[in-house]
């Protein structure tokens, strides 16, 4: 059910439940994390526009917080919510595959 | 000792304690510092336990605070699995002693989207390390990343640079890898880890598993090459190296008796050295359960404490059997002072029995050790494990001046000694107990082969097992040869008759001459009796001459005075 909704976000669902919340994780102001915030920043704004919330976790300055997570990877995106949680790793360059990681389109 | 020696040798290369029982000796004095050692091995070696007590005893010997990053088990799950090594990680943990960071990673919950690095970890890795000041870092199993993350190349690079970093880092690490099928790891891991590999086998054979470790490579250090048994207990892993203690022992000069008083003639007259290690071998039925009850017998009349490892028969079985020949091993036992162990060989494999003998020995404290008989553990191993495992047990035994006594069983159809020259090197007093076949019965003979630092009797002693113990009686050596039992018996009655009928002629003789001389005595007396009596006569007669005479003189004057015959005073006046 809620992969329906969360596949089709033009539908009207409650809107709690369409708040995204995304975590990025980074290790320092590296080319990498820029391009992936940036590619982020893009994707989001195509396809979650207005229903999303994004948060840039810095490992550097705060390491304790990579063990909540399992943070191995450097970027990891974080999807919180809506549940299940995902986690997509690499610079987030390749759109499809993020698509595909964060449900917003159905495997092929 | 071992540590100083190498880095005095080496004159660089510098080396941690494990803590873990004979690796630091085989190592010759532990792992390289500040490098990482790579522990591979199939499922269920133990690299965990490995890694886990290689922490576990720097933190609590070493002072050395270390990190264990898990991929696979939690740290909830480590701790309890480690409870029954008898580590409490919790107190540890608890004390920042130890930090145990459980990363997962899972599948499918991973889409990867381009280029990565794994500086979540290596940050994470950092943190765990700052936060304790950790020395030592073990990372189980790193490979189980390539089945968590996508594109094995980045992942390649960053281990590479993972290994660097920890080294820079100056961590001492192990890093354990799954066995591959051609390789040491799965996932080629020896590529980046190659100042010493450490492989761990768990082997079946004859369906009894046994534990090895080898030391495949160890840059810039001697190491042992060999495959070395190692065996987890309750108080953790133990590495067995035959030499772990080595030829080191101080020895004393104190005997202590066999408890067979002939047999302690025969060993100088005063028995075995304390902390020696004595060989009884023989063939079936020869009688050495029983020189083992003798010595245990009177080790607990010394007061002193015995454990009796049996390998073939049941404690009462023992103690009723040695009953039949007045050895009341029973008593001992209720006064606390003697230990069965018995034990069928196959329940577990060579390791397990060594490690629980070991345990029984450390915690009985025992003066004497009684293995009966050594060559049924050859049915759980080799007769080289086998006698690698005796080594290893007589050198813990000599270094605490144990005295050892275990018996071998020979095959009637090898050579009497040959079972045993495996083990006879390792004995300082071997006795040879034999059947001796004449005149169509068997009987036990016992011999001393040999008795390293005591002058002993080279002969053989027949070997009686009477209802009040053992009994060593002279063979008959003769000019039929050497005879036992009835053959010996009737022997020496046959010599006793010759003696006693030597012995009757004698006395007859004796008889006669006294006979003899009392005859001739008898004449004698009666000679001189005669004899006397003639010479009273004799006497007689010459006092009745001398009376006649006198008288005859008196009368002639008278007649003369009578006379009145001048003859006389004419004379005179003459």
């Amino acid at each position: 059910m809620k992969r329906k909704a969360a596949a089709g976000p033009r539908r009207n669902a409650k809107p709690k439940e369409d708040i995204w919340e995304l975590r990025l994780y980074v290790a320092g102001q590296t080319p990498k994390s820029l391009v992936a915030f940036a590619n982020l920043k893009k994707i989001c704004e195509e396809h979650l526009k207005g229903k999303y919330h994004i948060e840039v976790l810095d490992l550097l300055k705060n390491p304790q917080l990579a063990k909540g997570d399992q943070i191995l990877a450097i970027p990891t995106l974080v999807r919180k919510l809506p549940q299940p949680l995902k986690k997509i790793i690499g610079d987030l360059s390749n759109t499809m595959r993020v698509l595909v990681g964060l449900d917003l389109r159905p495997k092929m | 000792m071992a540590k100083k020696e190498a880095r005095l040798v080496r004159g660089g290369l510098q080396k941690v304690r494990t803590g873990i029982a004979g690796l630091d000796e085989v190592t010759n004095g532990g792992l390289p510092k500040g490098r990482p050692t790579l522990v591979c091995g199939g499922a269920g070696s133990g690299k965990t336990l490995l890694g886990m007590e290689f922490l576990v005893r720097g933190a609590t010997q070493y002072n050395e605070p270390g990190v264990f990053v898990s991929f696979e088990e939690s740290a909830e799950e480590l701790t309890k699995n480690v409870v029954s090594l008898g580590f409490d990680l919790s107190r540890l943990i608890a004390s920042k002693r130890l930090l145990v960071d459980y990363v997962h990673i899972e599948r499918s919950e991973i889409e990867e989207t381009g280029e990565y690095d794994l500086e979540g970890l290596f940050i994470r890795l950092n943190n765990a390390i700052d936060s304790i000041g950790a020395k030592r870092v073990v990372l189980d199993t790193i490979e189980s990343l390539f089945a968590g993350l996508p594109n094995p190349s980045i992942l390649r690079a960053e281990l590479r640079r993972l290994f660097r970093w920890l080294k820079k880092k100056g961590m001492t690490a192990i890093i354990t890898g799954e066995r591959g099928d051609n390789a040491l790891t799965r996932h080629g891991l020896e590529e980046y880890v190659s100042d010493c590999v450490i492989l761990l086998d768990h082997r079946v054979a004859n369906q009894i598993s046994t534990r090895r470790l080898r030391i495949v490579k160890y840059r810039g250090s001697t190491h042992g090459t060999n495959e070395f048994p190692f065996l987890i207990d309750e108080r953790g892993l133990a590495v067995m190296p035959i030499t772990s203690l080595g030829l080191k022992h101080i020895v004393t000069h104190e005997r202590i008796s066999t408890g067979i008083p002939r047999l302690d003639t025969m060993l100088g007259g005063k028995g075995y050295f304390r902390g020696s290690s004595i060989l009884v071998s023989g063939t079936a039925g020869t009688g050495k359960t029983s020189v083992a009850a003798h010595f245990v017998d009177a080790a607990c009349r010394r007061g002193e404490r015995c454990i009796f490892f049996a390998f073939e028969e049941s404690p009462s079985q023992i103690v009723r059997n040695m009953r039949s020949i007045g050895i009341d091993l029973g008593q001992w036992v209720e006064k606390g002072l003697l230990q069965f162990h018995a034990d069928r060989p196959t329940v577990y494999g060579l390791e397990a029995h060594l490690a629980s003998m070991h345990k029984s020995i450390d915690l009985f404290k025992p003066k004497v050790v009684i293995v009966d008989p050594v060559t049924n553990l050859s049915s759980v191993a080799t007769e080289a494990d086998v006698k690698g495992m005796l080594t290893r047990l007589l050198d813990e035994m000599k270094f605490n001046r144990i005295t050892m006594l275990f018996t071998t069983l020979t095959a009637a159809a090898d050579s009497l000694e040959s079972t045993a020259v495996g083990m006879s090197s390792l004995a300082d007093t071997w006795l040879l107990l034999r059947d001796i076949e004449i005149g169509g019965e068997r009987n036990r003979g016992l011999y001393i082969l040999k008795s390293r630092g005591m002058a002993h009797s080279n002969q053989i002693r027949e070997f009686l097992l009477t209802d009040k113990g053992v009994d060593l009686i002279d063979v008959y050596v003769g000019p039929s040869g050497v005879l036992t039992g009835s053959a010996r018996i009737s022997q020496e009655a046959q010599e006793r008759d010759v003696e006693s009928i030597r012995e009757q002629e004698i006395a007859r003789r004796r008889l006669n001459v006294e006979t003899k001389r009392k005859a001739l005595e008898a004449q004698v007396a009666s000679l001189r009796a005669q004899f006397e009596a003639e010479e009273l006569e004799l006497k007689k007669l010459t006092e009745q001459e001398k009376m006649r005479q006198n008288g005859v003189s008196k009368l002639r004057k008278k007649m003369a005075d009578m006379r009145k015959g001048d003859s006389n005073s004419e004379r005179r006046k003459r």
